[in-house]
C-alpha cells in the first residue's frame, strides 16, 4: 500500500474517524482505509455489474430461451483465490498490530483500572489514585491492568482506537502510547446496566515533564487526600491482584523452590531465594554487582532467569517466558511485593499507596 | 410483473383452480390442527409477520429516542428493555423461522415432488412450540422487562433485577421448534425426493435449506443448554458463570456464540437459496456454477461452526485463538464470495426482466457484499478493537440481516406470492416500495457505520453531542424504511383478495414448484410430474421439450 | 407389502405392519429409513447438548484441579461402578428385546424390556442414595456448598457440574424408562413383527444414548 497516499487526513475526516492520538491509532487507520476502500469498490462493482447486465441482457420476449453457460475452472479458481488473498493480506497486517497490542513493552508504566457500575477508577503503583480522570505521559508506553467490581465493562478510548473488556475477578491488560497531549474521552463499550451510556471518564495526556511534575505533586498531596485513599475499592484493586498472584505462584510451581515463610523461621534452605522481603532488597549477583529488586528485575527474573544469577545460587530456575500471561506476571510481582516480614501475618498489604508513604 | 403478462402468455384468462389447499376445509379447526405443510407455512407466516411488525415498532422507538443526545421519549431502563425486545423478537421470533419455516415448509416438499414433509405431525408440534416460546418470551420481556440485550451476557444477566427466566425458557422452547424443523427437512430431503430428482437436480433453495437444517440440528442444542444454565444460575445462584463464585463469564460467551454465530448462517443461508431461485427465474438463465453454489452452502454450514471466537477479540482471548478465529471467519467469506460471483455470472447472457423482486435481488447483492466485507473487516483483529460493540457492528449486522436477508425474504415473498395465493399484486406499487426500502435502508444504516467509526458505542441511551447529526440522519432514513414496509403490507393484503388471478406459472419459471396449479392442491400435484430437466434450465432444448410443458404458462 | 390390508393377528404378533403414511405411500422402505434416520439425528442433538456440559467440565477442571480431585475421591466408587454395570446390562437386555421384537417374539421382548426398566429404576435408586448423602454432607452446588472436607478452592463448582450433569442424565433415564414402558405395553399387545418394530428400535436407541452419556460421565466424575 502506498502509505503516503492513504495517510491523508481528509480520508480520516470523511470516514468520521476521531483524531489519532496514539501510535496504535495511526497503524490501525492505515489498514482501515485499505479495507474500507476495497469493500466499497467490491460492493459497488457487484451492484454496478448487476445493473449493467440488466441493460445489456434485457428480456426481449416472453418465453425467451437462453444458452446454458457454465463457469470455467479458471473462473472458479479466481473466485476462490482473489478474495482469499485479499482477506489474508488484511489478516496478516491486522494480526501483526493485534499481536503488538498483546505484548506490552517491558518498560511500560503500569496503571490499574477498575470499572464498576458506573464509573472508572485509576490507581498508580507508586502514588495517587483517582476517579474518572486518568493522567498519562505522552510518548511513553502505559500498560493498563484492568478489573471490574461487578459486571463486565469495556474500557474504550476512541482516539487511541483502544478497547479492552474489563472482567470481574480477573485481570486483563492492554497498553498504549499516547502521542499528543490533550484530553480524550473514555467510554464504556460493554453493556452494563441502566447507566451504561453514562459510564465515561477522561484521559489527560500530559507532556512527559508535565506528567512527572504532576506525579510529584500528587505524591506530596497524598496525606491531605486521605479520604480518597481510604476508598475501599482502590484497596481491592490490588488486594485481588495479590490473591491472584498467590494462586498463580502455586499453580506455576514457584513455591516448590521459593519460600514464602518469614525468612527468620526458615531453617530449611530452599532451591531459590526466599520471596519474603525480596521487593526492594539489595541483591548481590554472581557478577559481583548489587542491584535493587524492583518490578523490572522481578519480571526479568521470571522471563530470563539466567540473565542475572543471585550470588550463592545455581542457575536452575526455568524460564517462564510464554508460560505466564501478562496479567499473571504482574499479579505475581504484586504478590512478591506484598510479602513482608513486618506485616502481621504476611497478609497481602492493603494497597500500594500506603507502602510508598511508609518509606 | 404486469398483471396482463400471465394471462396473455397463457392465451386466455387464467382461471382460479376450484380445489386447492386453501379451501380444503375452512373451519378454524381445519387450520389450527392441519397437518398440511402449506397450511403450517401460512400459520408461521402470520406469526412471523406479527413479530416483524412488533420488532419494527420497537426499532422505531429506539430510533426516535436517539434523535437527541439526552432523554427524548423514554427512560434509560425502558430504552434498555426496548433494544432487548427488538433484538430477541427480530432474531428468535422473526428471522430464524422466517424463510425456513415459511417458504421452506411451503416449498420444500413441492420442490422435491413430495406430498408432505417426512413427519407432518412433528411439523405441527414444531409450530406450536414456536408459538408457545414466542408468547412466553414476549410475555417475559413485557412483564419482567428483561434488559440484558439479546446476548444475555453474564454476570449481568444473572444479577440484574429484571427477570430473565421466562425469556430464556422461551428461547429454549423456540430452540426445540427449530431443531424439529431442521430434522424434518433433512429427513424429507433424504427420503422423499420424487423419482428423477437426484441430488444434483435439487433446486438450490433445497441445498440452502439442507445446509441450514444441519446447523439448526447441530448448534441449537448448545443454546438450549446455555439457556438452562443461565436460568438455573439466576434462580439458584449456582455460579457457573459468576466469577465471584469461581465461575467463568467468558465461558458463557463461548457457549453463546458457539450457537449464535452459526445461527447467523441459519438466517442468511435460506435467503441465499431464495436468491438462487429468483435470480435464475428473472434472468431466465441456468444457474452459473450450480455445483459451486450448492457446495458452498455446505461449506458455509461447516466452517461457520468454528468462527464463533471473532465475537471475543476484546475479551482477553489469547492472540493465538484470535488469529485462528479470524482466519476461519475469512474462509466463510471466501465461500460467500463464490456464491456472489456465480450469481453475477448467472445474469451474463440472460434475459432479464426488471421486476420488484429483481430490484430486491440487486439490493441483496450490494448489501450482502458490503455487509459481508465489513464482517471480514471486523474479523481483521486489530480493526475490531476499535469497532467492537460500536455502531459499526450494528450497521454490519443490519446490512446483512435487514439489507440482505430481508431483501431475500421480500424477493421470495413476491416471487412465490402468486403460487401461494393464486393471485398477483400490483407491480407499480411494488417497485415504489422497493425503491423506498433500498433508499431508506441506506439512509438508516450507512450513517451507523460512520457513527461506529466515530466511536459511538452501541446500547447507548444517551450519547455525546458530536454524534447527533448522524443519528438524525439514521432516524430519518428509518422512517422511509417503515413507510416502504407499510406499503407492502397494504398492496399484498389487497392482492390476497382482489389481485388478478395468476395462473400456474406467471413468471415462466422452470422451478419444479411451478409445475402445479396456483394455489396448489392439498396433495401438491394433480398429475404426478416427471422431472426430465434440472430446475434452472432455460435452454431451447428444455423449454421446447413437449413432454415438459410446465415452463409454458399454461 | 400391501399397506391397506387389515392387520391379522397370530400368536407371534401382527403379520401386517400399520399402513404407511399417505405421503410415503408405495414406499414403505423409505418411511422406515426416515424414521430411523430421524432418530439418529435426534440423538446427535442430544450428544451436543451434553457436549456443552463436558466443555464446562473441562474448563473448571483446569481451573480447579485440586478441588476436582478431592471431590472425585468423595464420590462412592462402589455405587458409581454398580450403576455403570446396571446401565450396561440394561443396554444389553434392550438390544435383546429389539432382536426378539424384530422376530415377532413379543412376549420375550416384553420381559426383557421389563428387566431393563427395572434396572433403570435401580440406577435411579442408587442415584437417589448418592444425592441424599450429598445433601446430608452439604456437598452442594454454588452458594449451598457447606462441605468441610474439600479445602481447595472450587469445591462448589465441582458440585454444580456434578449435579447438573447427573441431574440432566437422570432426567434422560426417566424419559428413557417411559419410552421403554410404552413399547413394553405394545409388546404385551403383540404389536410388533418382522415388518414393524421401529418403535422398539427407536426406544432402544434412546436407551443406548442414555447409557453412552453415562459411560462418559462415569470416568469423568468418579475416576479421573
Ligand atoms: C445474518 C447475519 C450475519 C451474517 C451472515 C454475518 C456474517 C459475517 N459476520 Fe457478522 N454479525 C452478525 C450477523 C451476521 N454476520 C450479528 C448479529 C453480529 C453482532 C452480534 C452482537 O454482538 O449483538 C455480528 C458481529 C460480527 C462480528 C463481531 C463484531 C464485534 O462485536 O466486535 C464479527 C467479527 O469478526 C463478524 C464477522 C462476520 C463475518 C466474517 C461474516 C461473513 O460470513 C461474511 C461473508 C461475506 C462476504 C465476505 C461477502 C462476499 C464477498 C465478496 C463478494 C468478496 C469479494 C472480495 C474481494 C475480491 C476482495 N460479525
Ligand atoms: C432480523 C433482525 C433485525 C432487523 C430486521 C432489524 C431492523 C431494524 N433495526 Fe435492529 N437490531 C437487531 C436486529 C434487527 N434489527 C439486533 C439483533 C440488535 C441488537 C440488540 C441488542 O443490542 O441486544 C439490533 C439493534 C438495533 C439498534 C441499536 C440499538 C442500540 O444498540 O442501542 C438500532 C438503532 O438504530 C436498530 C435499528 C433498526 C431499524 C431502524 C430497523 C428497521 O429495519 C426496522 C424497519 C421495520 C419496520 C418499521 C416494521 C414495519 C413492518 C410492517 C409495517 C409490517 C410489514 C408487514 C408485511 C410486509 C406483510 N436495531
Ligand atoms: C526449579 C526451581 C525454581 C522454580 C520452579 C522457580 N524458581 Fe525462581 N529462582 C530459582 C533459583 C535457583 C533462583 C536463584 C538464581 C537466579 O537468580 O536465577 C531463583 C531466583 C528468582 C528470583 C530472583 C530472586 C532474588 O533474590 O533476586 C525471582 C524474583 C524468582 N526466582 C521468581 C520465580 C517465580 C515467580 C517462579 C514461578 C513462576 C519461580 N521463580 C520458579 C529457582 C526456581
Ligand atoms: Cu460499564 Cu457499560
Ligand atoms: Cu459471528
Amino acid at each position: 500500500m502506498n502509505g503516503d497516499l492513504l495517510d491523508t487526513d481528509w480520508l480520516r475526516r470523511l470516514l468520521w474517524l476521531p483524531e489519532q492520538a496514539s501510535t496504535f491509532a495511526v497503524s490501525v487507520d492505515r489498514l482501515h482505509y485499505f479495507v474500507i476502500i476495497t469493500t466499497m469498490v467490491m460492493s459497488g462493482l457487484t451492484g454496478a455489474l448487476a445493473f449493467y447486465f440488466f441493460f445489456r441482457y434485457r428480456r426481449l420476449s416472453e418465453n425467451q430461451t437462453t444458452p446454458a453457460v457454465h463457469p470455467t475452472v479458471g473462473f472458479e479458481v479466481a473466485a476462490v483465490s482473489v478474495p482469499l488473498v485479499v482477506f489474508l493480506a488484511w489478516f496478516v497486517i491486522g494480526f501483526g498490530d493485534y499481536a503488538k497490542l498483546a505484548n506490552p513493552p517491558p518498560d511500560a508504566m503500569d496503571v490499574y483500572v477498575m470499572g464498576k457500575q458506573w464509573m472508572w477508577k485509576f490507581a498508580y503503583p507508586d502514588g495517587p489514585n483517582s476517579v474518572g480522570v486518568l493522567h498519562v505521559p505522552a510518548n511513553r508506553p502505559v500498560r493498563l491492568l484492568l478489573t471490574s467490581r461487578d459486571v463486565i465493562h469495556s474500557f474504550y478510548i476512541p482516539a487511541f482506537r483502544l478497547k479492552q473488556d474489563v472482567l470481574p475477578n480477573r485481570y486483563t491488560e492492554t497498553w498504549f502510547q499516547a502521542t499528543k497531549p490533550g484530553r480524550y474521552q473514555v467510554l464504556c463499550a460493554e453493556y452494563c446496566g441502566t447507566q451504561h451510556s453514562k459510564m465515561w471518564a477522561t484521559v489527560v495526556v500530559l507532556a512527559p515533564e508535565a506528567f512527572d511534575a504532576w506525579l510529584k505533586e500528587q505524591q506530596r498531596g497524598l496525606v491531605a487526600r486521605a479520604d480518597i485513599l481510604a476508598d475501599p475499592d482502590m484497596v481491592s484493586i490490588q488486594g485481588n491482584l495479590v490473591e491472584q498472584g498467590k494462586r498463580v505462584a502455586m499453580e506455576q510451581g514457584c513455591l516448590r523452590c521459593h519460600s514464602i515463610n518469614s525468612a527468620v523461621n526458615d531453617t530449611e534452605r530452599h532451591i531459590g531465594p526466599t520471596w519474603v522481603d525480596l521487593y526492594q532488597r539489595p541483591t548481590k549477583l554472581t557478577t559481583g554487582d548489587t542491584i535493587v529488586a524492583d518490578e523490572a528485575y522481578l519480571t526479568e527474573s521470571m522471563m530470563e532467569p539466567n540473565n542475572k544469577i543471585v550470588a550463592g545460587y545455581q542457575p536452575l530456575m526455568p524460564s517462564y517466558q510464554g508460560k505466564m500471561s501478562g496479567p499473571d506476571t504482574a499479579a505475581v510481582v504484586e504478590y512478591i511485593k506484598s510479602l513482608r516480614s513486618d506485616s502481621a501475618e504476611l497478609q497481602p498489604v492493603k494497597g500500594p499507596v500506603y507502602e510508598q508513604l511508609r518509606q | 410483473m404486469s398483471s396482463s403478462a400471465s394471462s396473455a402468455a397463457a392465451g386466455g384468462p387464467a382461471v382460479f383452480p376450484e380445489h386447492h389447499y386453501l379451501n380444503n376445509g375452512t373451519t378454524v379447526r381445519s387450520w389450527l390442527l392441519t397437518l398440511d405443510h402449506k397450511r403450517i407455512a401460512l400459520l408461521y407466516l402470520s406469526v412471523v409477520m406479527v413479530s416483524f411488525l412488533l420488532g419494527g415498532i420497537f426499532a422505531m422507538v429506539i430510533r426516535l429516542e436517539l434523535l437527541t443526545p439526552g432523554p427524548t421519549i423514554i427512560e434509560a431502563l425502558t430504552y434498555n428493555r426496548m433494544f432487548t425486545l427488538h433484538g430477541v423478537v427480530m432474531i428468535f421470533l422473526f428471522m430464524i423461522p422466517a424463510i425456513p419455516a415459511v417458504f421452506g415448509n411451503f416449498f420444500l416438499p413441492i420442490m422435491i415432488g413430495a406430498k408432505d414433509v417426512a413427519f407432518p405431525r412433528w411439523n405441527l408440534v414444531s409450530f406450536y412450540l414456536y408459538f408457545a416460546g414466542a408468547v412466553l418470551a414476549l410475555w417475559g420481556m413485557l412483564n419482567g422487562g428483561t434488559d440484558t440485550g439479546w446476548t444475555f451476557y453474564t454476570p449481568y444477566s444473572t444479577t440484574t433485577a429484571q427477570g430473565v427466566l421466562p425469556v430464556l425458557l422461551g428461547v429454549f422452547v423456540i430452540g426445540f421448534s427449530s431443531i424439529l424443523t431442521g430434522l424434518n427437512f433433512i429427513v424429507t430431503i433424504h427420503t422423499l425426493r420424487a423419482p428423477g430428482i437426484t441430488w444434483f437436480k435439487l433446486p438450490l433453495f433445497i441445498w440452502a435449506l439442507y445446509g441450514t437444517a444441519i446447523i439448526q440440528v447441530l448448534a441449537t442444542p448448545v443454546i438450549g443448554l446455555v439457556a438452562m444454565l443461565v436460568a438455573a444460575e439466576s434462580a439458584f445462584g449456582f455460579g457457573f458463570f459468576d466469577p465471584a463464585r469461581g465461575g467463568d463469564p467468558v465461558l458463557f460467551q463461548h457457549l453463546f456464540w458457539f450457537y449464535s454465530h452459526p445461527a447467523v448462517y441459519i438466517m442468511v443461508l435460506p435467503a441465499m437459496g431464495v436468491i438462487s431461485e429468483t435470480i435464475s427465474a428473472y434472468s431466465r438463465k441456468n444457474i452459473f456454477g450450480y455445483s459451486m453454489i450448492a457446495a458452498s452452502s455446505l461449506g458455509i454450514a461447516f466452517v461457520g461452526f468454528f468462527a464463533w471466537g471473532h465475537h471475543l477479540f476484546t475479551s482477553g482471548q489469547s492472540a493465538f485463538d484470535a488469529g485462528a478465529f479470524a482466519v476461519i471467519s475469512m474462509l466463510v467469506g471466501v465461500f460467500t464470495a463464490i456464491k456472489v460471483f456465480n450469481w453475477v455470472g448467472t445474469l451474463y447472457k440472460g434475459a432479464i426482466a426488471f421486476t420488484a423482486p429483481y430490484a430486491y435481488i440487486c439490493g441483496f447483492l450490494f448489501f450482502l457484499v458490503f455487509g459481508g466485507m465489513t464482517g471480514i473487516a471486523l474479523a481483521t483483529v486489530s480493526l475490531d478493537i476499535h469497532w467492537q460493540d460500536t455502531y459499526f457492528v450494528v450497521a454490519h449486522f443490519h446490512f446483512i440481516m435487514v439489507g440482505a436477508v430481508i431483501m431475500g425474504f421480500l424477493a421470495g415473498l413476491h416471487y412465490w406470492f402468486p403460487k401461494m395465493f393464486g393471485r398477483t399484486y400490483h407491480e407499480g406499487w411494488a417497485l415504489v416500495s422497493a425503491a423506498l426500502i433500498v433508499l431508506g435502508f441506506n439512509a438508516t444504516f450507512i450513517p451507523q457505520f460512520l457513527l461506529g467509526n466515530a466511536g459511538m458505542p452501541r446500547r447507548y441511551y444517551e450519547y455525546p453531542e458530536r454524534f447527533q447529526a448522524l443519528n438524525v440522519a439514521s432516524t430519518a432514513g428509518s422512517s422511509l424504511l417503515a413507510i416502504g414496509f407499510i406499503i407492502i403490507a397494504i398492496y399484498l393484503g389487497f392482492a390476497l383478495k382482489y389481485g388478478p388471478v395468476a395462473g400456474p406459472n406467471p413468471w415462466g419459471s422452470r422451478g419444479y414448484e411451478w409445475m402445479t396449479p396456483s394455489p396448489p392442491p392439498t396433495e401438491n400435484f394433480d398429475v404426478t410430474p416427471t422431472f426430465a430437466h434440472p430446475p434452472h434450465d432455460y435452454t431451447e432444448d428444455a423449454v421446447g421439450d413437449p413432454d415438459f410443458a410446465h415452463a409454458r404458462t399454461t | 407389502m400391501e399397506a391397506t390390508s387389515a392387520r391379522v393377528m397370530t400368536a407371534e404378533g401382527y403379520l401386517a405392519p400399520p399402513p404407511t403414511p399417505h405421503h410415503y405411500e408405495g414406499n414403505p422402505a423409505a418411511h422406515k429409513h426416515a424414521v430411523r434416520f430421524g432418530m439418529w439425528l435426534f440423538l446427535a442433538t442430544e450428544i451436543l447438548l451434553f457436549a456443552g456440559l463436558f466443555v464446562g467440565y473441562a474448563v473448571f477442571r483446569t481451573d480447579f484441579p485440586e478441588a476436582f480431585d478431592q471431590a472425585a475421591r468423595h464420590l462412592s466408587l462402589f455405587l458409581g461402578t454398580t450403576n455403570t454395570l446396571l446401565l450396561l446390562t440394561s443396554s444389553l437386555t434392550v438390544a435383546l428385546a429389539h432382536h426378539n421384537a424384530e422376530h415377532g417374539k413379543n412376549r420375550n421382548a416384553f420381559w426383557l424390556l421389563l428387566v431393563s426398566i427395572a434396572m433403570g429404576g435401580g440406577f435411579l435408586c442408587i442415584k437417589a442414595i448418592e444425592y441424599t448423602e450429598k445433601f446430608r454432607e452439604g456437598a452442594l452446588p454454588g452458594r449451598f456448598f457447606a462441605f468441610s472436607e474439600i479445602t481447595a478452592p472450587g469445591g462448589p463448582m465441582f458440585y454444580v457440574v456434578y449435579f447438573f450433569a447427573t441431574g440432566l442424565h437422570a432426567l434422560h433415564v426417566i424419559v428413557g424408562m417411559s419410552l421403554l414402558t410404552w413399547v413394553a405395553i405394545r409388546c404385551w399387545h403383540k404389536e410388533f413383527s418382522p415388518t414393524h418394530y421401529a418403535p422398539v428400535e427407536n426406544a432402544g436407541l434412546y436407551w443406548h444414548l442414555v447409557d453412552l452419556v453415562w459411560i462418559f460421565l462415569y470416568p469423568l466424575l468418579y475416576l479421573v
